[in-house]
């Protein structure tokens, strides 16, 4: 069983349908009561990092994840922005982030050298596997995901990047610290690629 | 690498999918939900989906319609037509569309895109221009054509860039359905004003002409609608998008160093 954090942010319906045609169990949580018992969390996210960060502060069911992340081990995925609250800060803000996962949300415009590539980094992108963690199984090679986002998270433990992207240069487009995870592409909309990987968090 | 999007437009008409041709004479091709099941199946890179009545017809945008859309479509999905508030735009973020097209609204209140990009994110904020050949110029268009704000398309894009939009779609009228290909002088030139990302719309009639695109302006959405609902000389209908190795072979070619590509 999935349970998906419904704040009021991101694209939860999208997660729903794979799931539903994935023949997986899934639903939607929308209070710390429902919450509880959850076995793996999906933490979508879109928008500004602070907006984000209100919004679930809001929602009173921060504690609860707080302790089931934490203490009881449950596995978590964070996507886009919801991989960007597990940092412990962003520039694109001032509000504190989760802090589960060591690292700081940065701007990819300062990343870049010359030539000035687009902003956002919007489209599909391939994706460079670097740790046999089970997320991204049978994904390491030829796999490919859709990106829209300006922010990307910079680990401050190199083992932390389980997967690299390249725009402008190579940024950690997927985290992963023990039962934490957090992908910076949307899996819910890149077809089969997405699909897969979102089977493998249901079987982690 | 980021590639090239290759992304299907559908437009929507008293509830059918229709073609234009020069954003006129609508032919109906089929139901819309039925097409995006289709472009599901091929694994289509995006979509647009642009309702050509709600402006004109100074109608809200048709949640329930976006809905069935938001819940069908297993690709990213830019919705436009109608939009002309930040609580329209909101609503249709919070029906699980990825984005947001602003077109007439943005021309008469270039505002409106701060105020969206502030509510839902820059990155959702898609602004569409509507463009027209004039002399040496092009100019930006609105309600499906039938006003011209006569301000020129690159200055208008360089003022979007500012406001706070996330992308850029140039729908060029003088090329709408007409599958002879697109625009490249002006492609060239709305890419050259702005660092936005950007796709085009308007004349692509064959995956050549989406990789002629890609030559000139390197990686960019080429968006078409007739090349993707129609077959052949006598426009039968047939939904259609390449498979992803004709995709890989579009982009690989039209990427590759021009002294390359003489040599193939």
């Amino acid at each position: 069983m999935i349970t998906i954090v419904d704040y009021g942010l991101g694209n939860i319906s999208a997660f729903l349908n794979v799931y539903r045609r994935l023949n997986v169990e899934a639903r939607t949580a929308k209070t710390a009561q429902e919450l509880e018992g959850a076995e793996k969390v999906i933490l979508p996210g879109v928008g500004s990092f602070d907006h984000a960060m209100e919004q679930l502060q809001r929602s009173g069911m921060r504690d609860k994840l707080d302790d089931l992340v934490l203490n009881q081990r449950v596995p978590i995925l964070g996507v886009c922005v919801g991989m960007q609250m597990l940092a412990r800060s962003s520039d694109e803000g001032t509000s504190p982030g989760l802090g589960w996962v060591a690292g700081a949300v940065r701007g990819l415009g300062a990343l870049m050298t010359t030539p000035k590539l687009p902003l956002p980094h919007m489209g599909w992108n391939d994706v460079r596997v670097v740790s046999r963690d089970g997320l991204f199984d049978q994904l390491d090679t030829d796999a490919r995901f859709y990106f829209l986002h300006s922010f990307y998270f910079e680990c401050d433990r190199v083992d932390d990047a389980a997967a690299l992207a390249s725009y402008g240069r190579e940024f950690a487009c997927a985290v992963h610290a023990g039962n934490i995870y957090g992908v910076q592409f949307h899996p819910e909309k890149s077809h089969h690629w997405g699909t897969r990987l979102l089977h493998n968090f249901a079987n982690l | 690498m980021l590639r090239p999007r290759i992304s299907p437009c559908l437009l929507v008409h008293k509830g059918g999918l229709v073609k234009t041709k020069q954003f006129a004479s609508p032919t109906y091709v089929g139901d819309p939900i039925n097409a995006v099941k289709i472009f599901n199946e091929k694994e289509a890179d995006e979509l647009i989906v642009l309702d050509i009545d709600a402006s004109r017809d100074r109608v809200e945008p048709n949640v329930r319609l976006i809905a069935q859309f938001a819940v069908e479509c297993r690709m990213p999905l830019c919705y436009g037509g109608g939009v002309k508030t930040v609580d329209h735009a909101k609503r249709i973020i919070g029906l699980g569309v990825e984005k947001v097209a602003i077109s007439s609204a943005a021309m008469e209140n270039p505002q409106l895109i701060s105020d969206i990009a502030q509510a839902v994110g820059s990155q959702s904020v898609v602004v569409v221009l509507d463009v027209k050949q004039a002399g040496k110029g092009y100019e930006v268009h609105t309600y499906n054509g039938t006003r011209n704000t006569r301000k020129q398309a690159a200055e208008v894009a360089v003022e979007i860039e500012r406001r706070g939009a996330g992308e850029i779609v140039v729908n060029s009228i003088d090329r709408d359905g007409m599958m002879k290909g697109y625009d490249l002088p002006l492609a060239t030139l709305i890419r050259s004003a702005t660092r936005l990302p950007m796709t085009v719309l308007g004349g692509a009639g064959s995956l050549a002409d989406i990789g002629a695109l890609v030559g000139a302006c390197g990686v960019i959405g080429a968006s078409a609608g007739s090349l993707f609902v129609f077959k052949g000389a006598y426009r039968a209908v047939l939904i259609n998008y390449p498979s992803q190795a004709q995709k890989d072979e579009i982009v690989r070619f039209a990427l590759q160093p021009a002294a390359d590509r003489a040599v193939n």
